[in-house]
């Protein structure tokens, strides 16, 4: 697209934006402040994650996008455009063949490899919004490593509930300093955050944060020894490629109770379906 | 049997092709031009201009009929394209005392140096509506005299004289800049009058509101409101002096407020402060009044836990882009999110009634 830097943004934001993410991966789980600017699409629909994507792609990028996991979700669509127009990259829907893969609710079912760069969009990126709104108090709590407030927020669940309530957005702590909000994927993901090859990059852009965490960073769900961390999923085989490993969706199939579940990454099912596998709905 | 839905791009594209039928409307109608809505729906234009912080007639006129009349979509528009802008340099400080006032009234003297000009405004038109305007009506022209030469100095300038205002010393400090640095708290007052310049109006109004009611009451007066043209200039280095770059329309409040004395001051009033680019009446003066409460700390007044008194609340609430974009993400998919609470809700639900069962058995 002409009149437009590649990528959209000019050069000296770009920069702007490295020196956070260097930052970033220097502090891993800690939130840097950046200047985020205004993008052609709203706050919420993942601007934080197009300004680091567009920091770091390169022409000979191959970028693939997802949202809840697919690559033909409208928002994921969006952004894929986007960065098609405005910075003319080949792009992808298979894992493995992405060099940037932007993110939004999930990390992809096959592991990433070292070169790889996953970019989450992020909503809230302060774990401990929902425990204290002011952001003065929780930086103060974060420099002090103060968390008990949010031990006891999940302790409180177990409790009430039995369980630990927070299914996705499930705080973790980066190499036993900071508490960190993965994003708001679902807990089954959380494991895949830990002493992953792939370099993990977090951008929210209404925020103004951005936090990462570098290949290899070790990376904990906050439990309890008595209650340790169960990433749960749905207790039933994919419909279409018959995984029993995978997160799934489930669909609606009719008005009488009909349903089905789906692998929720499209590329991974579609994968397995092409290597043979097939599930009970597979036609 | 159930087939992933494909097909998203296609969607999209039809979404924004009806969407553009849709802007256009009937056909049959007459297609409204820039110039019109520059021209005739001005307070629009001034809004857009003010929230979208870029001073571009032309550009929020644009953008108003891009967005279908939708201001804060309008507003989006500006800002997404301003921020794509190439800084130039930084003009000079615009002189408010040596503005060309349209309108400049006090409430707080009967009768100024400058005099009270009414000039282009609502306040006294009896809001009935105007038929004759549905029908093609006849241009109004009135009536016109020469411009008073004599300077139109600022009325809380007479209170400083006595001492009877507290000083607003000159502070040639640079600004930060709001749209290249990270909000970071606390802030200082010449990035918080920043931020209400650019704010949703209607939040302002609300905030500013909340004070008179009650919630860190500030009795603020209205010392002066002026409407009118400044010049701006801006020092070009090559040249080596500052050459005027153009004229901007601007809105000024300034408040006049409750009192507070010390030991080692005798009682003065206080100052709240709105500026506003465009004709925005009700958004200057709401500024004036949030920006007047957010001073309690340096006032030495109680916090009495107002919000218009948190600067954090107002500061990270005020923003109608951020708000808007945020509050309307949540109908993108969460499907991913929803089946996880589901699959909790589920499990838990599971137990309790085998409980129940156990309890009965």
């Amino acid at each position: 697209m002409s009149g437009y830097n590649f990528a959209y943004l000019d050069e000296q934001t770009k920069r702007m934006i490295r020196r956070a993410i260097l930052k970033a991966l220097a502090i891993p789980g800690y939130q840097v402040p950046f200047a985020s600017r205004e993008m052609p699409m709203p706050y919420g629909w993942g601007t934080g994650g197009v300004q680091v994507s567009a920091a770091v792609l390169t022409p000979e990028d191959r970028f693939k996008v997802i949202d809840q996991g697919a690559d033909d979700t409208t928002n994921a669509v969006s952004i894929r455009r986007f960065f098609e127009r405005t910075a003319g990259i080949a792009t992808t829907t298979a894992t493995r063949d992405a060099t940037v893969i932007q993110t939004r609710h999930r990390i992809p079912e096959e592991p990433l490899r070292e070169g790889q760069i996953l970019v989450y969009q992020v909503p809230i990126p302060e774990p401990l919004r929902f425990l204290e709104p002011r952001e003065s108090e929780t930086r103060k709590m974060h420099s002090l490593a103060e968390y008990g407030l949010m031990h006891v927020k999940l302790y409180e669940d177990i409790s009430r509930h039995g369980h630990i309530a927070t299914t996705y957005a499930y705080p973790v702590k980066v190499e036993e300093r900071y508490v960190m909000d993965p994003s708001p994927i679902p807990k089954f993901d959380n494991p895949k955050l830990s002493d992953c090859a792939a370099i993990q990059l977090f951008g929210a852009g209404r925020e103004q944060r951005i936090y990462a965490l570098p290949p290899y960073t070790t990376v904990a769900s906050l439990d309890f020894d008595d209650h340790p961390f169960d990433p749960s999923r749905a207790d039933h085989p994919c419909g279409l490629c018959g995984s029993v490993e995978t997160y799934l969706d489930e669909v609606i199939m009719d008005d009488a109770g009909g349903r089905m579940f789906v692998c929720s990454d499209t590329d991974h099912c579609e994968t397995r379906q092409n290597a043979g596998y097939r599930g009970k709905d597979a036609g | 049997m159930y087939v992933a839905v494909k097909g998203g791009e296609r969607a999209i594209e039809n979404a924004h092709a009806w969407l553009a039928e849709e802007r256009r409307g009937d056909t049959d109608v007459a297609e409204l031009d820039i110039q019109q809505i520059r021209e005739q729906l001005s307070l629009a234009v001034n809004r857009v201009m003010a929230e979208g912080s870029l001073h571009d007639p032309d550009l929020a006129a644009l953008a108003i009929k891009q967005a279908r009349g939708d201001l804060i979509e309008a507003i989006f528009l500006i800002r997404a394209y301003r921020t794509t802008l190439p800084r130039f340099g930084t003009t000079k400080p615009v002189e408010t005392a040596e503005m060309a006032c349209d309108r400049r009234i006090s409430a707080t003297f009967k009768d100024v140096p400058g005099g009270q000009v009414l000039g282009p405004t609502f306040d006294y038109t009896h809001r009935l509506l105007d038929f004759k305007l549905a029908a093609e009506g006849e241009p109004v022209t009135a009536e016109q005299r020469d411009a008073d030469p004599a300077p139109v100095p600022h009325v809380t300038e007479f209170l400083n004289r006595e001492s009877l205002i507290e000083e607003a010393p000159r502070d040639d400090t640079p600004p930060p800049d709001l749209t290249r640095e990270p909000l970071e708290l606390p802030a200082a007052r010449a990035l918080r009058l920043q931020a209400l310049s650019r704010a949703d109006e209607g939040f302002t109004l609300s905030m500013a509101y909340s004070t008179q009611r009650g919630y860190a009451r500030n009795h603020a007066f209205v010392g002066e409101l002026r409407v009118g043209t400044v010049p701006v200039e801006m020092e070009i280095p090559e040249l080596g002096f500052a050459v005027e770059i153009g004229e901007i329309t601007l809105t000024e409040c300034e408040t006049v407020n409750q009192f507070k004395g010390s030991r080692t001051e005798p009682p003065q009033f206080t100052r709240g402060y709105g500026l506003v680019f465009g004709h925005s009446e009700r958004k200057a003066i709401s500024m004036a009044l949030v920006d007047r409460a957010l001073r309690w700390e340096e006032l030495g007044e109680d916090n009495s836990g107002a919000p218009a008194q948190d600067a954090e609340f107002v500061l990270y609430h005020a923003d109608n882009i951020q708000a808007s974009g945020f509050l309307e993400h949540i109908k993108l998919p969460h499907y991913v999110d929803f089946q996880s609470e589901l699959e909790l809700v589920r499990k838990m639900r599971r137990e309790a009634n085998a409980q129940t069962r156990e309890a009965a058995e």
